[in-house]
């Protein structure tokens, strides 16, 4: 492992750039973490789903008396009882899937295997599981629909009646001019169809939740590992037909999410209505089968008849597309992916003649949702594809035809052909860092090694821009009645009474290492130890205060979060300093600065208030201060970025605030007998704008390097025609472990960005980069056009074949 | 049926259902909630503990058959507020994110560290083939395990 990073410029003692080490570990590393299923209640009871058997069904009958007459379980609940007591979900799409009945239980029909039918508690988690069985579930099976290319066929079954078909949204995106760039291109390369594969990012932890109801306040305290509260509530609230503040969710430590944590919504409605309906706390664990059944699926999705306009020397001036969205099921987070990848819509590149026919289709799988990379990974492997396919039709270099085309340094900040912004990078040079980490210049050599013992080696970059803080005005390009725009989050920093100060975030973090990150700003700010500064782990939406859009996902701490905690702080250094000001009898604030865990006179050090006489003054001893001097010591800072509500009849605007960018390369050595292939060499480089902890930012690049390799070469959620999901658990489901990690070098830059309060970039997603690279390797090494994203050895030796 | 081990030095004795795994009873009967659970199949390793000296994954493991044993899990590594050598490396080297997988981990490489005091780069990796983490690529899992080899 080796690892390159920008040269540290010490000026003077600075928190900011330094890799301290985590608050959060000391708990971790001695099982003293709260997750969500370590939490118990006395009296609670176990809940276990009956889930479909069947793809696509109608339900027939129900007949819970068996199980409910076994002693020790508690309870029952039908999708006929959740239809009474709440309304469907709220749809995010406009037509047609904008019509669908989406309830928390199946209602008379079920639309994939896995999905939840009738929920049981009782006594004990085994004997829920048993008494499951006894839930009678007559169905009448109906046709699988299972390849969303034949979705949209007149004689293809239809999921959701109310929708009158199978699509879901559909809209045109085109800027520039298609015809003047076709007209003016050398060469028009077609691509007939590439495939981007269903996958997901297999938290460790699997969803789970502890429901409690308070009869006597009719509200619901909701322990889970939901990983942004703020949309389940407003997914929760409306259907349980009760205000936000009933809704109380609480996390501390989330095993992972990655996105795959925010669509749990209709699984706590049903611990709500049952822990209402039993009268006692209920407790979920989703077993692993579960999650993989049902849970969260990455988007998958194809790209057909594509069209590139390229000049003769590669300059790239276009593209068509169609692009084919398979939601699954449900749409729980849907339609946003038909927009989301429009963030990224060139990609790294100049051209600016684009038009995508976006189309999204409702199938009987698992629905999807957001997964690391949501949505952009998927158009930004694309673009990548097309890159290495003209590159190839036109007998160029990739490396060349990159160079030639990437978005340069000078071009800085970018708009792009629909008004993103890019605001800062440098891809060549990027590039080169990554190409010289594996020893680009001795590849010659290396392909003849590899030759001589009879392998065949290959060589591929992809890259990642991982475009952070959303503007959710996005929202109503998929829905222009959407009262959606900008974006927020919140920080509360307070001094207490003995001096303590204490931190809240609106953030629920899953190993990202906020409580870490904060203290550093906050420390910073107030001129004192990170040890002296207190995070409050994971989320209270009861005692942190939170904004409409807090959470933790798309790439965005670094920027939202630390700038609410920034603003919040120094509002808190201003009020520190008014208050010494009083104290020492007017002396002007300017005299005053931060040092050594007090407030003192620049000129004169003697006079010192430690924070501790700064928090017993406002708190206790706060007689005979100023009437107007205006201080609390608890400060609370809402941060919100400078946003526009977005252009709906042109879908035009900025979609994000910052673009964190990742290059990566992979070298592979192929057996070309067997198609079995190893990575040889890997190079990951990562710009995210200032890092605030280099180490924390390398640990989100090894992760998502990680989850690249896992995606590319062996995970997947396939289905056979029927319906049924084939990769249910880890046996089928492999994700790599220790020994399927190649050598890895790591390399940085820093290209602070300039629209945001500490010049950071949100970052963490840049696994898109990784699943190409391999791709790309795959092509090299076997001179074949890759045109999926999934690259088991068998494909690769089908592919020679 | 009664079971009866000692975890961590500490002598529990309890009545449990016969088909009760272990984990759950570390879990659920002894609040011993530092093991975790990450799959259904023996695949994952979040639930390793050490069961009379041996690594095993106490998911595959009923309670009943524990019974007379003698278990470390990851609460009992630290010596009060003093962390191991191993727990200490893994806060240095970042080998933990989300510390879901942390404890199976810390438990495999206590096991394997017990056995080899050396262990090479592949040896380490062996030796954690069975616990999967999502978060870090177990690249400095490995670095981690690495500093503390003799």
């Amino acid at each position: 492992m080796t690892t390159i990073a920008p040269e540290k410029v010490e000026v003077g003692k600075s928190w900011l750039g330094e890799s301290v080490p985590r608050k959060e570990d000391r708990r971790l590393t001695q099982g003293q973490g709260v997750f969500v299923d370590d939490v118990k209640r006395h009296g609670m009871g176990y809940l276990h789903f009956v889930r479909s058997p069947y793809a696509h069904a109608h339900i027939t009958s129900i007949d819970v008396s068996k199980a409910e007459e076994i002693k020790g379980v508690y309870g029952t609940l039908t999708g006929e009882e959740v239809a009474t007591l709440t309304d469907p979900f709220f749809q995010i799409a406009s037509e047609p899937g904008g019509q669908i009945k989406d309830f928390s239980l199946a209602v008379g029909k079920v639309r994939f295997v896995g999905e939840p039918v009738v929920a049981v508690v009782a006594e004990t988690r085994e004997l829920a599981r048993d008494a499951s069985e006894l839930v009678e579930v007559e169905y009448e099976p109906l046709p699988a629909l299972v390849d969303a290319r034949q979705a949209l066929d007149g004689a293809a079954p239809v999921l959701h009646d109310d929708a009158g078909g199978n699509l879901m949204w559909e809209g045109v995106y085109e800027w520039g001019d298609l015809d003047q760039a076709f007209a003016e291109a050398d060469h028009v390369v077609k691509i007939p169809e590439l495939h981007f594969h269903r996958f997901n990012s297999t938290p460790l932890e699997c969803d789970g939740a502890l429901v409690e109801f308070n009869r006597g306040t009719g509200q619901w305290t909701i322990h889970t590992n939901n990983q942004f509260p703020g949309f389940a509530a407003i997914m929760m609230g409306p259907a349980m037909r009760c205000g936000l503040d009933k809704l109380r969710f609480v996390t501390q430590d989330i095993g992972g999410g990655f996105g795959n944590k925010i669509t749990s919504h209709p699984q706590l409605v049903v611990c709500c209505l049952l822990s209402r309906k039993l009268n006692r706390p209920i407790q979920w664990t989703e077993w692993r089968t579960d999650f993989h059944m049902s849970m969260s699926h990455g988007n998958e999705r194809w790209f057909q008849d594509t069209e590139v306009a390229v000049k003769a020397d590669g300059t790239l001036l276009g593209f068509r597309t169609k692009a084919l969205d398979d939601a699954g099921a449900w749409l729980r987070y849907e339609p946003l992916g038909g927009v989301i990848w429009a963030q990224v819509t060139p990609g790294m590149y100049r051209w600016r003649h684009i038009r995508v026919d976006f189309t999204q289709v409702a199938t009987n799988k698992a629905p999807v949702s957001p997964n690391r990379g949501y949505s952009r990974m998927q158009h930004l492997w694309f673009t990548e594809r097309v890159i290495d396919i003209v590159a190839r039709e036109l007998e160029l270099d990739p490396v060349e035809v990159r160079k030639r085309n990437y978005i340069r340094v000078e071009d800085m900040p970018y708009e792009t052909p629909n008004g993103c912004v890019y605001d800062s990078g440098d891809y060549a040079q990027m590039l080169d860092i990554a190409l010289g980490l594996i020893g680009w210049s001795s590849m010659d050599d290396k392909r003849r090694d590899a030759e001589s013992r009879g392998k065949r080696l290959g060589v591929g970059i992809g890259s990642t821009l991982d475009s952070g803080t959303n503007n959710f005005g996005q929202s109503r390009l998929i829905n222009p009645e959407l009262q959606f725009s900008g974006n927020n989050e919140v920080a509360t920093v307070k001094l207490d009474i003995f001096g303590e100060i204490v931190v809240t975030l609106g953030t629920t973090p899953q190993g990202q290492g906020h409580e870490t990150t904060a203290a550093q700003v906050v420390a910073e700010i107030l001129n004192c130890s990170v040890d002296d500064v207190h995070v409050r782990a994971g989320h209270d939406s009861y005692w942190n205060s939170h904004a409409g859009f807090s959470g933790t996902y798309a790439s965005q701490f670094a920027v939202t979060g630390l700038s609410a905690v920034k603003g919040a702080t120094e509002m808190l250094r201003e009020e520190i300093k008014r208050l010494a000001s009083a104290v020492f009898g007017g002396v002007p604030v300017e005299a005053l600065e931060l040092a050594e865990g007090g407030v003192r006179i620049k000129d004169n050090p003697e006079a010192f208030l430690p924070f501790m006489a700064c928090g017993a003054i406002i708190n206790a001893n706060n007689a005979g201060l100023p009437e107007d001097l205006g201080v609390t010591l608890n400060c609370r800072y809402v941060y919100r970025p400078p946003f526009q509500v977005p252009d709906v009849e042109r879908k035009f605007g900025n979609l994000t605030l910052t673009y964190a960018t990742q290059i990566h390369v992979a070298v592979i050595e192929v057996d070309p007998e067997t198609g079995y292939y190893e990575i040889v060499d890997y190079a990951a480089v990562d710009d995210c704008g200032k890092r605030i902890n280099p180490q924390i930012v390398e640990g989100q690049v090894m992760g998502a390097t990680a989850q690249a390799i896992g995606a590319a070469m062996h995970e997947t959620f396939e289905y056979d025609e029927d319906g049924n999901l084939l990769t249910p658990n880890f046996y089928d489901y492999h994700v790599p472990h220790a020994l399927d990690m190649p050598p890895l070098h790591t390399g940085a830059m820093e290209s602070p960005s300039p629209f945001t309060p500490l010049g950071t970039k949100g970052m963490g997603e840049g696994g898109g980069a990784g699943i190409h690279a391999i791709c790309a390797a795959v092509q090299d090494a076997t001179g074949k056009i890759v045109t999926d994203s999934h690259n088991p050895y068998h494909r690769v030796w089908e592919l020679m074949r | 049926m009664d079971v009866a081990v000692t975890v961590n030095g500490t002598p529990y004795e309890r009545e449990v259902e016969a088909r009760k795994l272990l984990i759950h009873f570390l879990r659920d009967d002894l609040d011993l909630t530092g093991s975790h659970i990450g799959c259904d199949t023996g695949n994952c390793g979040a639930c390793s503990v050490i069961l009379d000296g041996k690594l095993v994954k106490s998911c595959m493991l009923l309670a009943v058959q524990a019974d007379g044993s003698e278990i470390e899990t990851v609460e009992g590594l630290a010596d009060g507020d003093k962390l191991t050598e191993l727990q200490q490396a893994f806060t240095e080297h970042h080998a933990l994110q989300c510390g879901y997988c942390t404890p199976g981990m810390l438990m495999s490489a206590t096991a394997l560290l017990r056995e080899n005091a050396s262990p090479s780069d592949e040896d380490i990796r062996k030796a954690l083939q069975g616990n999967i983490c999502r978060c870090t690529g177990y690249w400095n899992i490995v670095e981690a395990v690495k500093s503390v080899a003799r």
